[in-house]
């Protein structure tokens, strides 16, 4: 198997090169990028397999990138990388587009899997994402609007819960009796959810946090 | 440039794709009485004060208006709007009420009222006036519009009865003495006398108005910087301090990092919650007590939120010595803790990746596990597992059913 090809973007010259010493051999790193710009014409240029894509960089951030590069029909993949925590944030750039999203203090091993994951077209949540996507589609007061994408079926509420707990892939498919590839088709299956559903809660959820 | 204005006006509350043809609603957002200008001026992309001149001018002339706008108020249906509804812009409204008056004044001083051939200056001069208004750069349209109903706004309900009650009073007064034609002229020359002693001040007001609004952004921005300086002075710098101090020992040098990025989280990313009254918040506290006491970084993901009952708080006694024997004994670089709060029941989960441990081995007389988790938990009327192998790490599941309140 090739290396799969990557590109850094974020606005921090240290973090880059932490993340670029940290992964491991099957990723090869083809360029870095520090801002909105930078970023689009990058990965125009060098088409990447997966982007590495910061939250917070000058000129509009991570979701301005998503925008500009998916609205032009580009397939590349992005994995957000953020130091936020914050909902909106978590919850923008998914809906943005990127197929992952993982906190900056991941250990390389974990980042280099993650990496791995999105190039093969799977999603990546970490724990927090699980939590909040579970949050967000957890009120049922009001019936779905489009039932297959407003609700979650009990087996992917079960996939995130124990994503939630902090069990790897390989885990939960040892806890649930299932195959690694179902786990990642489950979570895959919740972030075309995620990305898709136009569930009033999801974003009147997202704006209440905001007011916080 | 009016229409980047009507853009933003028309602009949908939810973001998606505009729809080309837009079917005419009412919106509660920016209506002034039912909406009905402000849809009419998404559907035809115009911008709203348009339409509700012309429906005031029609008004005035005719009736024609105030009919037209109860038939459209009658047959298009109301945005559907989700929350509270926002508060009309009562100045706005008495703005719009005023040049009704004023029209109607004039009409009447000029006799252009009863219609026929006087009624026209009255059309061209409305018309012409929305033509300036629409021509007029946009800047200095919102230079107008911000100091003109700024100030009304201020203490308008005062200044718009007031108003009220002295044309009504005056007008009753020469209508009272028949002496009203006699003062139609001088009416007339106050008129013009006022409207030219506003024009000359009116840049001048508006200019004072601007500088006002100007410093006290300038003074809100500045008591912003203050308590951020504060904040950043009282906890970020300290710990700064403090690990350029302690340089030579990593693990409380990664201990302060972690301890402060922690604080700094909640303060920008977390609601601030009373940690006695809300279990979200209960968990996080004993998490970063224990993060703190024990050096070992502990996850915490929430799910949903509740009341804190004298039972939760038990269980959250549990969550802490779950807590600390993972950080103590199982050798794990990370704890997950999980909580989630649903209707009837509230699940905790302490996970770490360390040592693990065989249960049968453990000696009766371990107070940590039987006593201060399991039997605490079933002493309030839940109940705990614990699943561990040896080199499979450690989780213990806490569960609370709640009573219906």
């Amino acid at each position: 198997m090739s290396a799969i090809r990557v590109l850094i973007v974020d606005d921090h010259r240290l973090f880059r090169s932490g993340v670029r010493a940290e992964l491991g051999d099957s990723i090869e790193v083809v360029g870095e990028a520090e801002d909105v710009e930078s970023a689009v014409r990058a990965i125009g240029e060098l088409t990447p397999d997966v982007v590495l894509l910061d939250v917070h960089m000058p000129g509009g951030g991570g979701q301005e990138v998503l925008r500009r590069v998916l609205g032009a029909g580009s397939q590349v993949r992005f994995l957000a990388l953020s130091v936020s925590d914050a909902a909106e944030d978590v919850i923008g750039v998914i809906r943005g587009g990127a197929r992952g999203y993982v906190t900056k203090n991941i250990s390389g091993r974990e980042l280099t899997d993650a990496i791995r994951r999105v190039a093969e077209g799977d999603a990546v949540f970490s724990p927090r994402l699980a939590g909040f996507v579970l949050d967000a589609f957890a009120s049922s007061e009001a019936p779905p609007i489009d039932p297959e994408l407003d609700s979650l079926t009990q087996r992917e509420r079960e996939v995130l819960r124990l994503i939630a707990r902090g069990y790897a892939y390989k885990e939960i498919a040892k806890e649930l009796f299932i195959s690694v590839k179902t786990v990642e088709t489950h979570v895959s299956s919740v972030l075309r959810k995620l990305q898709l559903s136009n569930r009033h809660e999801l974003s009147r959820w997202a704006t209440a946090r905001r007011l916080v | 440039m009016a229409d980047r204005e009507t853009i933003r006006d028309a602009a949908p509350v939810t973001p998606g794709e505009p729809d080309p043809f837009p079917r005419l609603v009412r919106p509660v957002q920016g209506r002034l009485v039912a909406g009905v200008a402000e849809g009419a001026a998404a559907q035809l992309r115009l911008d709203p004060v348009v339409l509700r001149l012309a429906f005031v001018l029609l008004t005035v002339l005719d009736g024609i208006g105030a009919v037209a706008y109860a038939a459209l108020w009658l047959f298009t249906p109301r945005e559907p709007y989700e929350g509270k509804e926002p508060a009309r812009d009562w100045s706005q409204v008495a703005s719009y009420a005023a040049v009704g008056l004023a029209l109607l004044a004039l009409g009447w001083l000029t006799g252009a009222r009863t219609g026929g051939i006087g009624a026209w200056p009255i059309a061209v001069g409305g018309i012409g006036s929305l033509i300036l208004w629409q021509q007029a750069d946009p800047d200095r349209r919102r230079r107008w519009m911000s100091t003109t109903v700024g100030q009304v706004r201020r203490n308008r309900v005062r200044t718009f009865a007031g108003l009220v009650l002295v044309v009504v009073g005056a007008i009753g007064f020469l209508v009272a003495t028949d002496e009203l034609d006699a003062a139609r002229p001088g009416i007339v020359f106050t008129l013009v006398v006022v409207g030219g002693v506003a024009l000359i001040a009116a840049p001048w007001l508006a200019g004072l108005w601007k500088e006002l609004q100007r410093e006290r952004r300038e003074r809100i921005r500045q008591e912003e910087r203050a308590e951020v300086a504060a904040h950043v002075h009282d906890s970020v710098l300290h710990t700064l301090t403090l690990i350029q101090r302690n340089s030579e020992d990593p693990r409380e040098v990664a201990r302060l990092a972690r301890s402060q990025e922690r604080e700094l989280r909640n303060w920008l990313y977390q609601p601030k919650q009373d940690a006695d009254a809300s279990l979200a918040a209960a968990v996080r506290r004993v998490a970063a007590e224990e993060e703190d006491a024990h050096g070992v970084p502990i996850e915490v993901v929430c799910v949903g939120d509740c009341p804190l009952t004298p039972e939760l708080s038990a269980m959250m006694q549990a969550a802490r010595q779950a807590m600390v024997n993972a950080a103590k004994y199982s050798g794990s670089s990370v704890i997950s803790v999980y909580a989630e709060a649903e209707p009837e029941e509230v699940t905790v989960f302490v996970r770490d990746r360390g040592a693990g441990f065989d249960m049968d081995q453990v000696p009766e007389d371990r107070m940590g596990i039987r006593q201060s988790i399991i039997g605490r938990m079933e002493r309030h009327g839940g109940g705990a597992r614990i699943r561990t192998e040896p080199g499979e790490g450690t989780e213990v599941m806490l569960t609370m059913k709640l009573e219906k309140a």
